[in-house]
């Protein structure tokens, strides 16, 4: 295990919506009563007249958020994940995707380490919910600098972006001076007998299991795929044709998730063994980030029987 | 700008039914739509479109434009005929209406260079999107544009509606205006026997609202009420609501207040009736002025 140093990856969000409000008159911020969580009170603090509460309603402030977009803004929206990609989803769908609208969507407090909240706030579809939704951008990034940069970019996307994040601090995995572009999954380490492809929180896991791989003399490639859509095809088939063996890690429901979008370019360009790791068809409960991704199988330690499985399929 | 131009009840009158034949011509070429909704919506759309909204067809952005928006996506046969008659749409596009190809779909598309300022179809959706503009113009533009909202009746049945009349009075949106098209019928039935939500007037007013309440189809009293909007927006910091007490299928006899017409085709003999009582109204009138 490598001694990481850890970092809030929404203060990344946050940061760059301060920076993005000096930068860009056009940029606003919609809240739904978790402006403290999200983060977004460090934006209100300093642009009163361009932060919107529009209270417990996130139906209501997606589409806002769209009627904004009509007249020209770029409004920022933020909520839980559960309540932004299921409450609002029809909102996302028919208004905002449809006319491909300029809103872009900070879901916060994604994936199991919302911890004791329990299953209820534990968002673990909004990767499947809004990848099926045409001119959608969805983004996970992997640490406090990645939320950054995402953020950033989001404003420069002309249409809706799905910006995904945790509650909790993760190792930091790149540096401020890392290249970020959407669409672009980043290579994070080279290998040359299996492919590692995660996302968020998954990413230092998949660098500890490519670690633990290592001792037992297996080369892994650690691919982060920040950006779930578009997909970067070309750079996973890439990997794949090099190791022919794959297993994908995420903090999301197995079906429709990170590892669905990969195994379905994978299968249809390219197919190797292949292996998933991530929530199998279940809902979270209350405890402690730890404790709950120890239970559902979101461990370093998973990755690396994934891939021990994998290879034994590989050398048949 | 091109509109709005003064008020003429006569010629109001002959724009009105007009738009009812468009209506019932739209729906026979579909052999599908929505004539009753249109058909109940046909004089608010008439004043709105020719005597109240700042607009120009020839210059569709403008941005000192006033902002119309459909919540009721379904009466496309009545918005495209206002578009149509107001110069927005070529005249015969309307016979293509819900037809392959056609920038007419079944629930408006977006074509912000006909005049449409926003897709429609999924209820409860689109009075959000109008608040949404609202406040843009008025808190972060500061200017004055009115945003116009026509809904119905039974679509305030869905709850974001209220999540959205809540945000416009207390972000004191008075530059915004629904319309709420009260014919008391939707797909099933009466609305008051589906889901019955009056009393709208007092829901608005204990939502902090302006209420104005008046006879649809008097060409007159919607103009006046929309006046005393334009009075209101200056006077009061409120969101207004005229609710408009309608009957749907307006105009055709047979079709008036008569749930099957919500979503049902005239065949070509039905139209031919439809076009004859409508012509017969047209007569009436030059004769009696």
């Amino acid at each position: 295990m490598r001694n990481w140093e850890l970092k809030l990856v929404r203060q990344g969000w946050a940061d760059a919506l301060v920076e993005l409000g000096e930068k860009n008159p056009k940029v606003v911020v919609l809240d739904a009563d978790l402006s403290k969580s999200t983060l977004t009170c460090f934006f209100k603090e300093k642009f009163p007249e361009r932060e919107f509460n529009i209270g417990i309603a996130e139906q209501n402030m997606v589409n806002i958020g769209a009627g904004l977009s009509i007249e020209g803004y770029i409004p920022y929206t933020a909520t839980y994940g559960v309540f932004m990609s299921g409450r609002a989803w029809e909102q996302i769908r028919t208004t905002v995707c449809m006319n491909n609208f300029n809103v872009k969507f900070g879901g916060a407090h994604g994936g199991l380490s919302v911890g004791p909240d329990g299953a209820s706030h534990q968002a673990l579809e909004e990767i499947a919910v809004m990848r099926c939704l045409p001119n959608m951008t969805i983004i996970v990034p992997a640490d406090y600098s990645e939320a950054k940069k995402a953020t950033l970019a989001a404003a420069e996307i002309v249409g809706p972006v799905y910006l995904r994040f945790g509650r909790e601090k993760l190792p930091v995995v790149s540096s401020d001076d890392d290249e970020f572009i959407v669409g672009k999954a980043k290579l994070m380490q080279e290998g040359t007998d299996v492919t590692i492809v995660a996302c968020g929180a998954m990413v230092a896991e998949a660098l500890d299991a490519a670690d633990e791989l290592k001792e037992k003399g297996i080369s892994a490639e650690v691919i982060n795929l920040h950006t779930v859509k578009p997909i970067d095809s070309e750079a996973l088939i890439k990997s794949v044709k090099k190791t022919n063996a794959l297993v994908t890690a995420e903090e999301h429901q197995l079906m429709g998730g990170m590892g669905s979008a990969v195994f379905e370019v994978i299968a249809q360009h390219y197919p190797v063994p292949a292996e998933m790791v991530g929530i199998k068809d279940t809902f979270g409960e209350s405890g402690t980030p730890a404790e709950l991704f120890e239970k559902y199988g979101c461990k370093s330690k998973n990755i690396v029987e994934k891939v021990l499985e994998v290879l034994k399929r590989k050398n048949k | 700008m091109k509109y709005p131009i003064p008020f003429d009840e006569r010629e109001l009158k002959l724009k009105a039914i007009q738009m009812r034949k468009d209506i019932v011509l739209q729906t026979l070429h579909a052999g599908s739509g929505h004539p009753g909704g249109s058909l109940s919506a046909t004089e608010i759309l008439v004043v709105l479109y020719n005597c109240i909204m700042k607009h120009d067809p020839t210059d569709p952005q403008n941005e000192g434009r006033d902002r119309f928006i459909l919540s009721k996506g379904h009466i496309t046969p009545g918005y495209y005929s206002i578009l149509s008659r107001t110069g927005y749409i070529d005249e015969d596009e309307l016979v293509k209406f819900r037809k392959f190809g056609s920038i007419l779909q079944g629930h408006p598309k977006r074509y912000t260079q006909h005049g449409i300022e926003m897709s429609g179809g999924s209820l409860g959706q689109n009075f959000s999107v109008a608040c949404g503009m609202a406040m843009a113009i008025k808190h972060l533009k500061k200017q004055a544009y009115k945003v116009f909202d026509l809904a119905s009746d039974g679509e305030l049945q869905e709850g974001s509606n209220w999540e959205a009349i809540m945000a416009a009075a207390h972000f004191k949106l008075n530059n915004l205006c629904m319309i709420v098209d009260d014919n008391n019928l939707q797909i099933d039935g009466n609305t008051c026997d589906i889901m019955g939500i009056a009393p709208i007037d007092k829901k608005f007013e204990a939502f902090n609202w302006n209420v104005i309440n008046v006879d649809g189809h008097d060409l007159k009293a919607v103009y006046d009420a929309f006046k005393k909007f334009e009075e209101l927006s200056k006077n009061s910091d409120r969101p207004t609501v005229i609710i408009a007490k309608t009957i749907k299928g307006q105009g055709i006899s047979f079709m008036a207040d008569v749930c099957g017409w919500h979503g049902k085709a005239p065949n070509q003999a039905e139209y031919d009736a439809s076009i004859k009582e409508l012509e017969e109204q047209e007569k009436q009138l030059k004769e009696n002025s």
